[in-house]
């Protein structure tokens, strides 16, 4: 592979990222599946790059899964985004940054719709000034979340604890990275490095030392649309797709999956067990499985954040062999300790991929 | 009285222009951009559909041009032209003016960028190659060393890219892709014995003569298996061989297949080096961005400037055979039109 016919076509798709003052919006798979991963992202902004993140606890679902399911029309999802926009405007923000990758897919559509057809978003405001009283203003910048930590990578990598190396050879760790359908497949222009190649995860995992695995169907869907898994006779389908991807990274080895979206990391993290509990078939060396990380866990254990209090133990697939390779130092009676110390109970162990 | 006469471009329709204008009293000028004439014929191997030698075909034309007229500039770009009283002012890019009488713009073609179609890994997957860069290992008869060590491989053709491709800014058919990837998969049938190729096409558009019969040819005689869909996605296995993700639109399934090597037929798109002309003159395009002109079944060969003519693959995507016929007419348009303007 030609590495420079990469960086060529990255270089075409770059993007403005806002530098600070963030109006944060939350995810409503990644609140219930990952909150630790939420957390990570802001104390990373917080603590660690001293960012002014805001977020309004009256913000909503922004109603992807309802608007990609037939469920919500369009006018609706519109006017939601409006609300949003005009908590951010209430706020006095103009930088945008939605957690979720379907979030990011349905604002940019909104925007989008609204720079082709004015109309629309005259009737946005109208909607949103009969039902609420609010106004808003367009926000000057949109953003995803892991569009923000990949500005700041070098930054992250210069006071990081940790590098994706594994400790026992020093070769960089081996990281399938998989990119949310909604962060470019639609509007390439608004990913980082556009829908084909895209860069956004590739470079935080070579900022922090590992190497990036190119695999042949590293741009296919995990499965997650929600017209795949909603309905449960679809789910075979929609399991399909992962395990389309896990054959072909399979020969690659990699020591690790990196997902941007909520829905992918959870889908790729699950399927594995439903795959080795329907087929007997797990896809590494170790039979243990292949374990699947949010970016935002991936920069805090370069960070040296503890994975308990990211929630990692929450993972199907268990993390302790990465950490192990990374030399990461954590407590196996932690893991299952709540926030204030207590507790919590171990889970039912599962009957494959047990560590 | 003798006038000057600049044809911009020493690719084969500019040379026959110049050959046919030889007869007549007037100086003819060529401008080429490249140091040697030939425009892109003296890239080609064999021409279809009957595997004429290019390179002999490029002779002949180079051959009948008369002694010392056309004059011929070398590495001469042309950066403006003008309009200045009833003559055409062409400004070259080291400096140099000359006062035309007419013009022919014999401008050519680009062959579309593959990198723009990412999906397909140009320039990032080695063993994806061009239509162009297969027709060079055809001449210097050279393959990569994955294609020689005797093993049967497998080689897939991808008509039409960059044409017929609204993603692409392209919405017009390049018209010679097709007949140029049936001709150089039964090239690679030849030069590699041992090798399965399979042409991925939309429609097959043989539409000259003898185009119909290479077709059969390569499905009987050959063994080429053509395949009706396109090729959404090209992607990299482990050892360097390349997945390829089609359609086949009879069977009405996807498909999957992995190759040895993909060969992408590039469309035809306007040569960027007419932009600053056309711009300076204010001459239209077409909606596919060749150059308009006067009238596409009548004055195919003049322009709505007085003393500007079209030859050749600037106006449209042509076969070097129509290229040739189209700059005799050129120079036919020309020679008259001089006459009634001497003559008014």
């Amino acid at each position: 592979m030609e590495q420079a016919g990469k960086k060529r076509i990255w270089g075409e798709y770059q993007k403005d990222i806002a530098e600070d003052h963030y109006f944060y919006v939350r995810s409503c798979i990644r609140q219930t599946f990952f909150p630790g991963s939420e957390t990570t992202f802001l104390r990373i902004l917080r603590d660690e790059l001293f960012k002014d993140v805001f977020e309004d606890a009256r913000h909503t679902t922004c109603t992807g899964i309802g608007y990609h399911t037939d469920i919500v029309p369009f006018e609706t999802t519109m006017t939601i985004a409006a609300r949003h926009f005009a908590l951010m405007t209430e706020a006095g923000y103009v930088n945008f940054v939605p957690s979720c990758v379907t979030s990011f897919g349905i604002y940019t559509e909104i925007l989008d719709t609204w720079k082709h057809f004015p109309e629309m978003e005259a009737k946005a405001r109208d909607f949103l000034w009969t039902a609420t009283r609010r106004e808003f203003k367009v926000p000057e910048n949109l953003s995803h979340t892991s569009d923000i930590i990949y500005k700041f990578r070098n930054q992250l990598a210069a006071s990081s604890k940790h590098h994706l190396i594994d400790k026992n050879d020093g070769k960089p760790l081996k990281v399938v990275e998989h990119i949310g359908c909604h962060y470019a497949k639609m509007f390439p222009k608004c990913g980082i490095g556009g829908a084909e190649f895209p860069a956004v995860l590739s470079g935080m995992v070579e900022a922090w030392g590992g190497e990036v695995i190119d695999y042949p169907e590293r741009r296919h869907c995990c499965g997650f649309g929600f017209r795949q898994y909603l309905i449960r006779a679809n789910r075979g389908y929609s399991m399909s797709n992962s395990k389309k991807k896990f054959e072909s990274m399979q020969p690659y080895q990699p020591d690790f999956i990196v997902a941007n979206c909520p829905g992918c990391a959870m889908f790729l993290d699950r399927w594995q067990y439903t795959i080795a509990e329907m087929e007997g078939t797990t896809y590494n060396e170790s039979g243990k499985g292949i374990p699947v990380l949010t970016y935002e866990e991936m920069a805090g254990l370069v960070l040296g954040y503890d994975p308990w209090v990211m929630g990692m133990q929450m993972h199907q697939i268990s993390v302790e062999p990465l950490l192990d390779k990374i030399g990461i130092i954590y407590d196996k009676k932690d893991k299952y300790l709540g926030s204030k110390g207590q507790y919590i109970g171990v889970p039912q162990q599962p009957l494959f991929l047990l560590q | 009285m003798n006038k000057t006469i600049v044809i911009v471009g020493g690719g084969p329709a500019g040379l026959e222009a110049a050959a046919a204008l030889g007869s007549s009293p007037h100086h003819v000028l060529i401008l080429e951009k490249e140091h040697e004439t030939g425009g892109k014929l003296k890239n080609w191997h064999h021409l279809f559909p009957n595997f004429a030698d290019a390179f002999e075909i490029l002779k002949s034309l180079e051959k009948t041009l008369p002694l010392n007229n056309p004059e011929v500039k070398y590495d001469s770009n042309v950066c403006k032209i003008e309009q200045m009283d009833g003559k055409l002012l062409v400004l070259l890019n080291k400096g140099e003016k000359i006062n035309a009488d007419a013009v022919l713009l014999a401008t050519g073609f680009d062959l579309f960028d593959a990198h723009k179609k990412e999906e397909y890994g140009y320039g990032i997957y080695k063993n994806v190659v061009t239509s162009f860069e297969l027709e060079e290992m055809f001449k210097i008869g050279s393959f990569p060393d994955h294609l020689k060590d005797g093993m049967p491989k497998k080689i897939a053709m991808v008509h039409c890219v960059g044409s017929r491709d609204k993603k692409a800014g392209n919405l017009h058919c390049s018209k010679l892709c097709c007949i140029t990837g049936v001709k150089q998969a039964i090239e690679l049938r030849k030069h590699l014995p041992n090798s399965s190729v399979y042409n991925f096409y939309m429609d097959l558009r043989m539409y000259g003569q003898h185009f119909e019969e290479l077709y059969q040819e390569a499905q009987e005689d050959y063994g080429i298996t053509f395949i009706r869909g396109r090729v959404s996605e090209i992607a990299e296995n482990s050892e360097g061989s390349l997945q390829v993700k089609a359609e086949d639109t009879l069977s009405g399934r996807p498909m999957k297949m992995v190759f040895d090597m993909v060969v992408l037929l590039l469309g035809m798109t306007p040569a960027s080096s007419t932009t600053p002309i056309s711009v300076s003159l204010g001459l239209p395009r077409t909606n596919a961005g060749f150059l308009s002109p006067l009238h596409q079944h009548i004055a195919a060969n003049e322009t709505c400037i007085p003393g500007l003519f079209l030859a050749g693959t600037c106006r449209e995507p042509l076969s070097l055979q129509e290229s040739i016929t189209d700059a005799r007419a050129a120079a036919f348009k020309i020679i008259e039109w001089l006459k009634l303007k001497d003559n008014n």
